[in-house]
């Protein structure tokens, strides 16, 4: 039944809209088979023809000004022509300004994940605020963590704030505060279809409600079954986890590329203004988003390549991710068939003129005559703001009669097969040498990292502790644990070794994959009976190293080495160099009972291309079986 | 009548000189531009690159001072009365100048385990710079472990910050290459924060090193490059004579507060060390050196950068002929000064076993 509002008070107000002069206003209780076609593109091309002496605007600026002006121009609302109501253009605008504020906070605590210390910093070294909050909040993660642990790790329990704003308002998030969101609205409008259309049939044909849209829940499925079988592999596809990983190992890493060699480029010119204004710029910079010096991660490239094939998805279907692939989204789905504020549809009205479905963000059928799936709404209000028939309404407890919410109508037989892809994750990954029988040697994990297959319960792949190291030390493995390791954190001390009184990583770590260690526990306090973790063991290449083999003093190994007293111990002998001249230099040892694997030595061992002493994994404190020494293993 | 065939004349030569120009200027950038292919690996010969802060000397009242304190010292007093055994900080500082302080701030520890220098020497010296009327007192190194942990934990970020110096921390943009010309240093990244002053004080730590046996005022000087200073372990030696020629600092100050006795320089370790409570100011770097490594038992004959800095001019190990001076701070805080007397004949070690025992004189 209709429940529009007789008097309209705003009207009067807003209601001087173009579209009521420009049409012959239809009354609003007709119902017209087809949209209005609009009077304005033949009267174009009779102007044009009637006065070719008028020159369009061939320069592209003058081009690019049209289009600008076109575009600010208010728009006539056709059939109708009934404005929204204000609440809701209101909401809208407060929804764009809500998606620019999160993707801002996104960024802000994703660049402040890092260390830069400060004056008003004592020994104690922690993040001042949940940098990972994102991350925390994110209901899918916690879901996961908890079907493969069985615990809900520390601060995971804040995504029962969103669980309760979905069980609300519906899939909110999506549409008013997720980053990755944010940007997939983003480029679906600047990229808005294939072959130039940037309005009309394409677009509401993309924007209808497919079947390809099920294809998150399937995958939802997939990944929740894999963690009850004990695998956190899902969040390579968690969105949150994507944007650090991407954002902070690719984008943000390639832009301090750019700035520095352009920067660089300028003061290359020898010209003293230009080279102060370089420096001035550059310190800046560095002391708001960039970072002191340039920051490298294996195989980055990957990251940053599926990033940007993600993005242009949305040439194809807007908003491609979110739609198609996002488990999140398909978790928040869940939860939003169940939520209290809905659309009430007035079918009666609808003029079928599709103009909901030109910025409609979740393809979640806002028109009349279909059923709504308040499942795939992300909330954005773009439909009603559309709508010029008033058949669209957004209720606080609607009347779910008028739109008759529709199931997913997930297909049983994919279900089924999906969660037998869920269940074959575990025994198609670990069959594969990696992770129980052939240990790769360099697979480092960050200090106070649990057991390997605790830690595939655990990580998500966020990246976090890789964007918070200090020493550019963890970067996202490829293969080196195997394809379920994808991406999971290892240690590669040549490029940084882990820094001694650093916990970062683990304060950062979203799911416990990597625990909240203190100093103490990393560096040991003989004084309380802590033992210091230990995440490898240094091994000398006497082939490569100069006091071993090339009769040269060196030891800056020994001299990096941070534990007290030091691991790498050196023997003071005299060597006869090729003349037989006897040179006095010191040779480095390593004791296993106290080196911690911290990669120091391998850091900065001048034997550039590869380095003479090198850390493998072995004697890592959280493995019983990865070890070499008696004492030290207990074999259960 | 059919029309000539061939272009006017006009539109002839005017492509005719755009043909002629465009060649002449190719030919032009071509002949500037040529590259004649080969390695471009030139020597390092030539004069040595040296950066000289040194004040024009007008005769203070001594060039090498120590102090001595009992107890819980009163830094700041030890850094006043060395300063004014020398002559006060004016002879180094003047109105307007920018003055850079470099002490050691190697190593992510905190200031008990004695491997960076002490945050309150830092302090003291900054104070006085600013007090002499210095524009900018800079205090700033390009450590070896992270820099945000090793300036925080030190301690020195939030010291020099409080007396108002600057503390500018390392970034890759502020290294710039060099030519040092050194005798094993020749091209590399040097810190430019460092060089880019008016004067420059010294600060460092006195440490034992475990390649160099004992380090503090000519071996700081490693924090002025950037670049991977791994390799210069490999001649260790001639590396701190090569630096220290390349740095003429104004003032040395050495922080013998607590002196790191084993495990150098990184140390770790409180046990390590010993509370020395001592401060040494001086204008001539290998000096500092010679007395410093007495400290910690090593003679300076022992030490090959010494001998090195003393033969290219850059000071001298005989330390008793810069008119030594030699205080002793009590605990109250009270000032009993005394100028050391050399015996004739004594060795550079009988001296200054002689400070030491002087030292528990009070």
């Amino acid at each position: 039944m209709s429940d529009l509002p007789k008097p309209l008070p705003w009207l009067g107000v807003v209601g001087v809209v173009p579209a009521l002069d420009a049409a012959p206003a239809p009354s609003p209780v007709l119902s017209l088979p087809a949209a209005v076609p609009t009077p304005q593109a033949p009267a174009v091309t009779m102007t044009a023809a009637a006065l070719p002496a008028v020159k369009a605007p061939g320069a592209w600026w003058g081009r690019a000004l049209e289009g600008l002006r076109a575009r600010f121009k208010p728009r006539k609302r056709t059939g109708s022509g009934l404005p929204a109501r204000a609440i809701i253009v209101w909401l809208r605008n407060a929804r764009r300004v809500s998606q620019v504020g999160f993707l801002g906070l996104f960024l802000f605590l994703l660049v402040r994940t890092e260390f830069r210390g400060g004056f008003a910093g004592g020994a104690t070294v922690r993040m001042p605020y949940p940098v990972e909050g994102f991350l925390l909040a994110d209901p899918f993660v916690a879901l996961m963590t908890f079907l493969s642990t069985h615990t809900v790790y520390r601060s995971l329990w804040w995504s029962l704030g969103l669980v309760a704003l979905t069980l609300v308002f519906g899939r909110v998030f999506c549409g008013w505060i997720c980053p990755f969101g944010t940007l997939h609205h983003f480029f679906a409008w600047l990229f808005p279809n294939p072959h130039g259309a940037t309005t009309g049939s394409r677009r509401v044909r993309a924007n209808h409600t497919h079947a390809y849209q099920n294809v998150k829940y399937y995958l939802l499925f997939a990944f929740l079954v894999a963690a009850v079988c004990g695998s956190a592999i899902g969040g390579l596809f968690d969105p949150i986890c994507i944007c650090v990983r991407a954002i902070g190992l690719a984008v943000l890493p390639a832009m301090n590329y750019v700035t520095a060699h352009t920067l660089d480029g300028v003061a290359a010119t020898n010209v003293r203004a230009l080279q102060v204004g370089s420096d001035v710029t550059r310190d800046a910079l560095v002391a708001s988003v960039l970072q002191p010096r340039q920051y490298f991660f294996h195989q980055t490239w990957v990251l940053g390549g599926l990033l940007f094939v993600v993005l242009l998805a949305n040439r194809w279907i807007p908003r491609f991710w979110c739609r198609v692939l996002c488990p999140l989204g398909a978790t928040l789905g869940l939860l939003a068939r169940h939520a209290l504020v809905g659309m009430e549809k007035d079918h009666a009205k609808c003029t079928d003129c599709n103009l909901c479905l030109v910025d409609c963000q979740g393809a979640d059928s806002p028109q009349g005559g279909v059923k709504w799936r308040q499942d795939e709404c992300h909330g954005c209000l773009n439909c009603e703001v559309a709508c010029p028939e008033d058949v669209i309404k957004f209720r606080w407890l609607p009347n779910r009669r008028s739109t008759s919410l529709a199931q997913q109508d997930l297909d049983r037989r994919k279900t089924l097969v999906s969660v037998l892809a869920g269940a074959a994750v575990l025994p198609a990954t670990r069959t594969s040498d990696t992770l129980d029988s052939n240990y790769y040697d360099r697979l480092l994990r960050p200090p106070g990292a649990v057991e390997e297959r605790d830690f595939m319960d655990r990580c998500i792949r966020c990246a976090e502790c890789m964007k918070v190291c200090p020493n550019n030390a963890l970067h996202p493995a490829l293969l080196e644990s195997g394809i379920e390791g994808l991406w999971t954190p290892v240690l590669i001390p040549r490029i940084g070794y882990c820094e001694p009184s650093c916990v970062l990583c683990g304060q950062v770590c979203p799911t416990g994959a990597i625990q909240k260690i203190t100093e103490d526990q990393k560096l040991g306090n003989p004084a309380r009976h802590v033992e210091a973790i230990k995440i490898g063991t240094a091994f000398y290449d006497q082939g490569r190293c100069l006091p071993w083999s090339m009769a040269t003093p060196c030891i800056v190994c020994e001299e990096f080495c941070p534990t007290s007293p030091k691991a790498i111990w050196v023997e003071e002998v005299d060597v006869p160099d090729r003349h037989g001249a006897m040179v006095h230099v010191q040779r480095p040892h390593v004791d296993p009972r106290l080196c911690i694997g911290c990669g120091a030595c391998e850091k900065v061992c001048p034997v550039q291309d590869r380095p003479a002493v090198y850390v493998t994994s072995v004697g890592e404190s959280r493995s019983r079986t990865n070890v070499i020494l008696l004492e030290t293993g207990t074999y259960t | 009548m059919a029309a000539d065939p061939r272009p006017p004349r006009r539109e002839v030569l005017v492509r005719a000189g755009k043909a002629l120009g465009l060649v002449a200027g190719a030919s032009v950038l071509a002949k500037l531009r040529l590259d004649h292919g080969g390695w471009r690996v030139p020597g390092a010969e030539g004069t040595r690159e040296v950066r000289d802060y040194r004040t024009a000397d007008h005769g203070g009242p001594s060039d090498f001072a120590v102090v001595h304190a009992q107890g819980v010292p009163d830094v700041g007093a030890m850094v006043r009365e060395a300063l004014g055994a020398l002559g006060g900080i004016a002879r180094f500082v003047s109105r307007g100048d920018v003055v850079v302080l470099k002490p050691n701030i190697g190593w992510d520890r905190t200031p008990m385990q004695a491997a960076n220098t002490n945050p309150e020497v830092v302090a003291q010296v900054a104070t006085l710079c600013l007090q002499a009327g210095a524009r900018r007192v800079v205090v700033t190194d390009a450590s070896c472990n992270d820099p945000g942990r090793c300036f925080q934990r030190s301690g020195i970020w939030a010291r020099a910050h409080r007396v108002g110096a600057e503390v500018i921390l390392p970034a890759e943009h502020r290294f710039r290459t060099m030519r040092l010309r050194g005798e094993v240093l020749d091209e590399w990244p040097v810190y430019r924060t460092l060089i880019e002053a008016d004067k420059v004080i010294n600060l460092p730590v006195a440490k034992h090193h475990n390649l160099a046996k004992y380090t503090a005022a000519m071996k700081n000087w490693y924090g002025t490059l950037g670049g991977r200073r791994n390799r210069l372990h490999q001649n260790i030696d001639v590396s701190i004579a090569d630096l220290a020629t390349f740095m003429r600092p104004t003032l040395t100050v050495v922080d013998a507060l607590r002196v790191l006795l084993r495990n150098g320089p990184q140390g770790g370790n409180v046990d390590d060390t010993r509370r020395m409570n001592t401060i040494l100011a001086t204008v001539d770097q290998v000096a500092a050196d010679a007395y410093g490594c007495t400290l910690i038992d090593q003679r300076p004959e022992n030490l090959a950068y010494l001998r090195m800095g003393e033969a290219r001019g850059l000071g001298t190990t005989r330390w008793q002929s810069l008119r030594p001076r030699e205080l002793a701070l009590d605990m109250h805080g009270g000032v009993q000064r005394y100028a050391l007397v050399v015996p004739e004949g004594s060795t550079e070690v009988e001296v200054a076993r002689r400070i030491h025992a002087g030292r528990v004189v009070v």
